[in-house]
């Protein structure tokens, strides 16, 4: 089973997840820039951060077998913070790097005037930039959210067909389909959805369009909820093509708008060797993070 | 858990097609036979672009754009090569590789790192080599211990550099000039031993590369010898 987890916060994880994310079967994740828990309090802040999305990640990434894609932004929430705006005149040098493959997290936190601003000059740099984009939708108010977003989408340049709406659910799964847009679902231990309900959702709204991720980050949140979307899709009857629609073929047709998906992993020569990311590796190969020389 | 399957990938230095290392016409004539067509031809629009317009124009310079997406336009495999004849064409000196370094992906820098033997003839990008030297991603490790650096890295730095590419298992194959560096250092052969001692005291194999250059440090060194007897491996931290 292939997956592609279209939201999920990586840079917040160990290598223990990237190691499970692939024994699960995830061979491709975008990580979508956000806001860190501590507010940042200047756009070096981000720059740094950007940075580390475009370099050591998708190293990070790549020793465990894993292709790492980015999406960059100015998130809803510090988009409240005059210190962190002027990160957007930034953000149009790093939309033109390799392996970004939307522009986001985008959208409302509070829906402030500021957060208006924000949302709308970015859903325009994504359509300068050739970009689609990944919008959030607020955890309070969100039906309410849901609306003003689309909204600005529609007063945007960028169509529908070229927005992922994430963190969907029952109340605003309806009105976000209607919009053409694409339907995106953060699957939670505790909060937004969790797989059942996932599952009936799929089945009443059918499969098109609609991508299921994880968003796990520095919180209570679960790398592999993937891989337990897919397996529930299974035991309550849809098909392994069904599942592969859902978890690899739709977000791959989403992101691979942006034209930079690039879907096959390198690993660097070094991991025959052991590595930077591996510490502590045995090297001989028996050990779990050991690489027997012949078999990379 | 057993490694991913991943594409393994060997890019070590080859001569005719590492842009460290080839002349730039024989990248050239490598890329003009491995690319598409439609590859090509972007190449070759994006180096007259680069000829025609060089500096630093605005806040993204044309070649500069064509350095961002070299990698989508050319495929990973060619997106070093194309990038060194990029900057090549767009004579970027020292002020703007530095400008590009620092303002690039991880792929950017490291055609950087290869970019500059080619450009730089003094030291002035030696900051670009440390700032490589300080990361832990190998693939910019293996660019940064290029030609330029056995050009200008002093001593002290550029055994560091060695200790390094042992600990976090780059192959030594890409440090350039390692015989003619190594031959008679004896601080570079106090420093290995010592690695190994610290290996073998934690009962880990010492990496054959070790040896290999701890033959070389002797003065009387001739031609590299492999006299590895340990298995591959390091713990590779350094953090």
């Amino acid at each position: 089973m292939r997956l592609f987890d279209p939201h999920i916060h990586m840079t917040s994880r160990t290598t223990d997840d990237y190691a499970a994310l692939h024994a699960a079967g995830v061979r491709a994740v975008v990580e979508p820039s956000f806001w860190l828990g501590q507010p940042r309090t200047s756009p070096a802040s981000f720059l740094d951060y950007f940075d580390s999305l475009l370099g050591w990640e998708p190293f990070r990434a790549a020793q465990y077998g894993i292709a790492h894609h980015c999406a960059l932004a100015l998130n809803p929430k510090e988009a409240n913070d005059p210190r962190c705006v002027p990160v957007l005149d930034e953000l149009p040098r790093y939309l033109l790097k390799d392996r970004v493959v939307a522009v986001g997290e985008v959208g409302y936190d509070s829906m402030t005037p500021a957060e208006d601003t924000a949302l709308a000059a970015q859903l325009q740099l994504a359509a300068e930039h050739a970009l689609p984009a990944l919008v959030h939708t607020p955890h309070r108010d969100k039906l309410a959210g849901v609306r003003r977003t689309l909204d600005v989408v529609r007063e945007s340049a960028l169509p529908p067909d070229r927005v992922l709406l994430d963190h969907l659910n029952e109340t605003t799964v309806k009105e976000a389909k209607d919009s053409g847009c694409w339907l995106g679902f953060s699957v939670y231990p505790d909060t937004k959805m969790d797989e059942a309900r996932m599952v009936a959702i799929l089945r009443e709204y059918g499969l098109a369009q609609v991508l299921v991720n994880s968003a796990a980050d520095w919180g209570r949140s679960d790398p592999l909820k993937t891989r337990k979307v897919a397996d529930l899709m299974l035991a309550e009857g849809f098909t392994e093509d069904d599942a592969d629609r859902v978890l690899w073929r739709n977000p791959v047709a989403f992101y691979g708008l942006s034209g930079r998906l690039e879907l096959e992993v390198t690993a660097t020569e070094a991991t025959h060797e052991g590595n930077s990311v591996l510490r502590g590796a045995p090297g001989d190969g028996a050990g779990p993070a050991g690489i027997p020389a012949g078999e990379v | 858990m057993t490694h991913p399957h991943v594409t393994q990938d060997t890019d070590t230095p080859t001569g005719r097609t590492d842009p460290a290392v080839a002349s730039l016409d024989d990248l050239h004539a490598h890329l003009r036979t491995q690319l598409g067509a439609t590859a090509r031809a972007w190449l070759g629009q994006a180096l007259d672009e680069a000829a025609a317009h060089p500096g630093i124009h605005g806040p993204v310079s044309v070649w500069e754009l064509r350095l961002a997406e070299a990698g989508r336009r050319c495929g990973s495999a060619h997106a070093d090569a194309a990038r060194v004849l990029i900057l090549h064409a767009a004579r970027a000196d020292a002020g703007a590789l530095a400008r590009v370094y620092f303002q690039g992906t991880a792929a950017e820098r490291r055609a950087v790192l290869r970019a500059l033997p080619h450009l730089v003839p003094g030291p002035d990008a030696l900051p670009l080599v440390q700032d490589a030297l300080r990361t832990n991603d190998t693939r910019l490790l293996a660019a940064a211990v290029g030609p330029y650096a056995a050009r200008h890295l002093d001593p002290h730095q550029w055994r560091h550099a060695v200790l390094k590419c042992l600990f976090t298992g780059v192959p030594v194959d890409h440090v350039a000039d390692l015989a003619r560096r190594a031959r008679g250092d004896g601080e570079l052969a106090r420093m290995l031993g010592d690695h190994a001692a610290e290996r073998i005291a934690a009962g880990r194999p010492v990496p054959a590369d070790l040896h290999r250059v701890l033959t070389l440090t002797d003065p009387t060194a001739g031609s590299p010898a492999d006299t590895g007897t340990g298995t591959s491996g390091s713990d590779g931290k350094e953090s």
